[in-house]
């Protein structure tokens, strides 16, 4: 399947930046989007004018797109895209700024991920997220997200035999990934007692398996490795990236993503296996996906990443670090944000800039992402894997 | 003809003149119409009268502020009403036989009121007879010519629609003239129309007669008029009464509601 | 296993009243296909014509083939409980009144997975019976109950959302007089109506039918002329606030058309009854019941009218009379769009020649009153909203919605 595709040599990732995260906020999605902007800026030591494509995500922009962003912070990109996919958008963002630079239709990408929460924002995201949802998921009690991944870890741990504590290990892991990192939005120290006796708010989930909506803005640079390198920044490499989306249709539940179509691929492309990965972002909106991205991407069978989970140790000091910065269950899940979370933090473990804990020696980074429920699954999977650039 | 005088020497001044002092009562002779006005019941196959039915126009509200009236529909022998000959068929050809060309004079006219209400409610379908009326006569003298025969019995009293109308599996049962007495009133003492309490001036059996409703059939082929639905009529004095029951000038109407009034001119010793 | 509804206590007249919300209402266009199922009580999904492939969510396009021939077809109702979920929170506040709410995915017999509103009784990996059901919203929603369920729709706290039956709850109907009326009475005391109150108009017109509506259960009677309005207004002013289901019973048919044996005083007195009834019944009653649509667990729900099917096409031989069925359904239509906003339905059921003393010529089969009564509970039991009643309506229907200009050249009495 990787036969023929080209590599991705030569391409850097750097200037990662953060807008800090807020449970709620009375900016607009354009305000988070020049902030992250901004802030790339900053760190690259570069001019808004030498930046000359962008990529942008934002579910919260509306009625603006990407186009009316350019206008309304005074840009003139060569290259534009605008990616719909919600979690999904990072790698998605990056795999397309990548061949841009490479194709020499834009020599620096900003990529951006970037939502508000207004008060009843995230009530109108969700109340109107697609035809299939508002026809046939939202009127069945309005959970959001929330009911549709009930399914999912009701069904996954009926299937696989699989107990809260499973999950709730991962949960607790995290957390304590989150501790040294300020954007956090909760860093509070997670039991499993606090974790089990939490509220339910769809069974089987409760209070600490579903992801807390919030505002922020996660954003980052793609050039040249020369570029990057002439402009002094510490950057990271591309190894290998893939894409699927609406895999396996004839599942009656989703009990796999489009990574279990596309891993050998990936890792084929990266010349690497998934032993090799130093780090690991996954995409946590609720742990029952992690548990699937790490069985899809090879990490452990199907239906086993319960007894992965247990047997592994997955903080930054571990054996298997995972969602080194707490991820989203930690840090909130900044929309569209989100799904450039684990690449922005892929890119600071391999410059050796983390936000939190360093991962030590870490070269190699798997970021994976997971978007858009636009019926009864998830139909956008993405993951990339990036390497340190060396010194 | 006599002058009516600024100086209250008139005849018209001196009536109004006894209306003020009490010598002469005016009684009101009309039922109040309202929705639950009972209508005559004929069979469901045929044709019907509309029910009394009243729709605001406004009520000082958004529909009209400083205002408050209404629409109202029913048919036209509704209530307390008045029966033209062109009612009727055996009316249908005289000349002046509908409400608009009824000459006016003739919606005043003496009454002459026969008090049957003992006997109708003994039997409801109780016939009022030649022999009674001439029975009558012999008490409180003859009948005057131009006069209405007035059937009292007290059948106005029946405030409940089901007991006013009286329907049984053969038809209503309530009282009215015999036959004979209608040809007897018209051709031998010239009564302007007959009047009753009922519903309809003939009896609620009319229709199973020899000849069917004779009351309409002969008083309206003979230019005569009904007063049916009356109230009141025991303040009315057996004679001497005069009766005002003008129709509402519709151009061809058969008949209409008419608000019926008595005039009543108290004898020194009979102030109730 | 189910959460059987309280029954009904007097109200409390400190507590406010719970104001009526309504699930998400925004549907496609597509999706709305599957609320014409729905309001016929089938259960029906699109299959392409082509490649016969089920669809599900509703679209335009074969998922398949990428044909666009997607018709809707009656499918088999089974299917098997993958998973399931209970809220105990909500976005939406309708389902935040009511949780907590209980959800399932479906693995359908006839292909797709299906999310779906489910009964308490039902557990995961076992059978289940999908049906369509018309949400308080008024559109189409899935249900899934087990294929032996332990009671009746409206047993089900959930599932009672979207059914309308007359269970602990307090029925009008309108026309005591008729054999319709009576037969009614009976079915709603007998399918466990709080009261029944029955109207009665025109006192000097003794029906029989009346007097036996005296002896059904918790029926009381009360005067009630839809040609009337103040008689209309004053029972409203009376039991207004207490009637949860209407039942708009009252005709008055006729023989005539426009040409043959035209009278406008027939056709007067019908629209009177058929139209004016309905659009002062609306005025006076619809307002307190579209306020009490969530009120406790029994709030007002339905709003029923018994129509002719000839509303649908005109039979000439009872032309004025069809015409002003015709113009008492449009009106009814509008009501329901009225009264959705308290997510009190509108039921129209539609009959054929009935065996009552207006049909003594019309050829059987003719509609036996107790019959069809059943059968008009039954539905509100269902939700249904659109229910022929009888093979005459259901053919004069089915036609119409084959080949209106065929059934309208071949209606006659």
């Amino acid at each position: 399947m990787a036969e023929g595709r080209r590599g991705y040599e030569g391409i850097a990732v750097c200037a990662p930046a953060t807008v800090p995260y807020t449970r709620y906020a009375i900016r607009s999605a354009h305000w988070f989007c020049g902030r992250a902007l901004a802030a790339t800026i900053e760190a690259a030591g570069i001019r808004k004018s030498d930046i000359d494509g962008y990529c942008v995500s934002s579910f919260t922009l509306a009625p603006d797109s990407a186009v009316g962003l350019m206008q309304h912070l005074g840009l003139s990109p060569r290259w534009l895209d605008h990616i719909p996919m919600g979690g999904a958008s990072g790698v998605v963002a990056l795999r397309r700024a990548a061949r841009a630079v490479q194709a020499g239709d834009a020599e620096i990408v900003a990529c951006i991920g970037a939502d508000t929460n207004h008060v009843d924002s995230f009530r109108e995201t969700v109340a109107s997220f697609s035809q299939f949802a508002n026809d046939a998921v939202y009127p069945y009690g309005s959970g959001g997200p929330n009911s549709s991944f009930a399914f999912l870890t009701d069904h996954y741990m009926r299937t696989f035999d699989a107990k809260r504590e499973d999950f709730g290990r991962l949960c607790i892991a995290q957390r304590r990934n989150a501790r040294a990192v300020p954007y956090a939005m909760m860093r509070r120290p997670l039991t499993m007692d606090r974790y089990l006796e939490a509220r339910v708010v769809a069974a089987p989930l409760r209070l600490f398996d579903c992801v807390m909506p919030c505002a922020g803005a996660e954003a980052c640079l793609v050039m040249t490795s020369d570029r990057a390198r002439s402009l002094g920044l510490p950057h990271a490499e591309i190894l290998a990236t893939i894409e699927r989306h609406n895999a396996f249709p004839d599942d009656p539940i989703q009990i796999r993503g489009g990574w279990a179509v596309d891993a050998d691929a990936l890792y084929d492309q990266a010349g690497l296996g998934p032993e090799d990965v130093d780090v690991v972002q996954a995409y946590d909106d609720y742990p029952v996906i992690c548990f699937m991205q790490i069985e899809d991407l090879g990490f452990c069978a199907k239906g086993e990443a319960g007894a992965f989970v247990a047997a592994r140790d997955l903080t930054t000091d571990g054996d298997f670090p995972f969602n080194s910065s707490g991820g989203q269950l930690s840090a909130g899940q900044a929309g569209a944000g989100g799904g450039f979370l684990g690449l922005v933090e892929t890119v600071r473990q391999l410059t050796g800039r983390p936000v939190g804990r360093q991962v030590a020696g870490a070269r190699s980074g798997l970021v994976s992402c997971f978007g858009m429920i636009n019926y009864d699954r998830g139909l956008c999977s993405a993951a990339a894997i990036l390497g340190s650039a060396g010194p | 003809m006599a002058r009516a005088n600024g100086d209250g020497s008139g005849l018209l001044a001196a009536l109004l003149g006894a209306i003020v002092s009490g010598t002469v009562r005016v009684v009101d002779l009309t039922m109040t119409l309202d929705r639950r006005t009972p209508t005559l019941v004929l069979p469901p196959e045929l044709g019907q009268s509309w029910p009394f039915r009243m729709e605001e126009i406004s009520r000082y509200d958004h529909r009209g502020p400083a205002h408050y009236w209404n629409n109202l529909s029913c048919g036209e022998h509704t209530g307390t009403h008045f029966d033209a000959p062109i009612h009727w068929v055996s009316g249908r050809d005289l000349p002046n036989n509908a409400t608009d060309t009824v000459p006016a004079e003739l919606f005043l006219a003496h009454a002459s009121v026969v008090d049957c209400s003992a006997e109708a409610a003994r039997d409801p379908d109780f016939l009022l007879t030649v022999e009674a009326v001439e029975a009558w006569e012999g008490t409180h003298g003859p009948i005057p010519s131009r006069s209405w025969l007035l059937m009292r019995t007290d059948w106005s009293r029946r405030s409940d629609p089901a007991a006013y109308l009286n329907m049984g599996e053969e038809g209503a049962n309530t009282p009215g003239p015999h036959p004979d007495l209608v040809r007897w009133l018209i051709e031998e003492r010239d009564v302007v129309g007959f009047g009753c309490e009922a519903v309809g001036t003939d009896a609620g059996q009319a229709a199973h007669f020899k000849m069917p409703f004779p009351c309409h059939h002969m008083m309206h082929g003979h230019g005569r008029f009904g007063l049916p639905a009356l109230a009141n009529l025991d303040k009315l004095p057996p004679q001497g009464a005069v009766v005002i029951a003008a129709p509402l000038k519709i151009r061809q109407g058969s008949g209409s509601p008419v608000r019926a009034l008595a005039l009543v001119e108290d004898a020194p010793r009979a102030a109730p | 296993m189910s959460r059987p509804p309280p029954p009904p206590r007097r109200k409390d007249p400190r507590a406010r009243t719970r104001l009526p919300t309504l699930p998400p209402g925004n549907r496609s266009r597509e999706a709305l296909g599957m609320t014409a199922m729905a309001a016929q009580g089938r259960f029906a999904l699109q299959r392409c014509r082509d490649c016969r492939k089920v669809q599900y969510p509703p679209r335009q396009i074969c998922g398949g083939c990428l044909g666009d021939a997607l018709e809707w077809r009656d499918l088999p109702d089974g299917g098997t409980l993958l998973a399931e979920t209970r809220l105990e929170h909500s976005n939406d506040l309708y389902f935040r009144d009511r949780l907590p709410w209980r959800l399932g995915v479906v693995a359908a017999d006839a292909g797709p997975s299906i999310v779906v509103h489910l009964a308490e009784d039902c557990e995961t990996g076992a059978r289940v019976r999908l049906a369509l059901r018309l949400d308080r919203a008024g559109n189409a929603v899935v249900t899934a109950r087990p294929e032996t369920p332990d009671g009746g729709e409206g047993d089900d706290m959930q599932l009672r959302e979207m059914a309308f039956g007359p269970r602990h709850r307090r029925v009008l109907i309108v026309d005591g007089k008729t054999a319709m009326g009576l037969a009614l009475a009976r079915a709603f005391a007998a399918a466990g109506a709080r009261d029944v109150f029955i109207g009665h108009a025109r006192p000097w017109r003794r029906s029989p039918h009346l007097e036996a509506a005296r002896a059904v259960d918790r029926a009381t009677l009360f005067p009630l002329d839809v040609t009337d309005t103040r008689s209309v207004a004053d029972l409203a002013a009376m039991i207004g606030d207490k009637v949860e289901i209407m039942v708009n019973n009252g005709y008055h048919l006729r023989m005539g058309g426009a040409v043959d044996r035209c009278d406008l005083n027939t056709a007067h007195e019908e629209m009177q009854i058929h139209y004016h009834g309905l659009l002062r019944l609306a005025g006076s009653f619809g307002p307190a019941m579209r306020a009490r649509g969530a009120d406790g667990h029994h709030g007002a729900v339905a709003w029923l009218n018994l129509f002719s099917a000839y509303a649908w096409v005109n039979n000439p031989a009872l032309g004025t009379y069809s015409a002003s069925q015709a113009a008492a359904l449009s009106l009814a239509q509008c009501l329901r769009a009225e009264l959705a906003r308290g997510g009190v339905r509108v039921v129209n059921a539609f009959h054929g020649p009935i065996e009552d003393e207006w049909h003594q010529l019309a050829p059987p089969p003719k509609l036996v009153p107790e019959t069809a009564a059943r059968r008009i509970v039954a539905a509100l039991e269902k939700g249904v909203e659109d229910v022929p009643v009888g093979a005459v309506a259901e053919e004069i229907l089915a036609r119409w919605r084959e080949n209106p200009k065929e059934i309208e050249r071949a209606v006659r009495l």
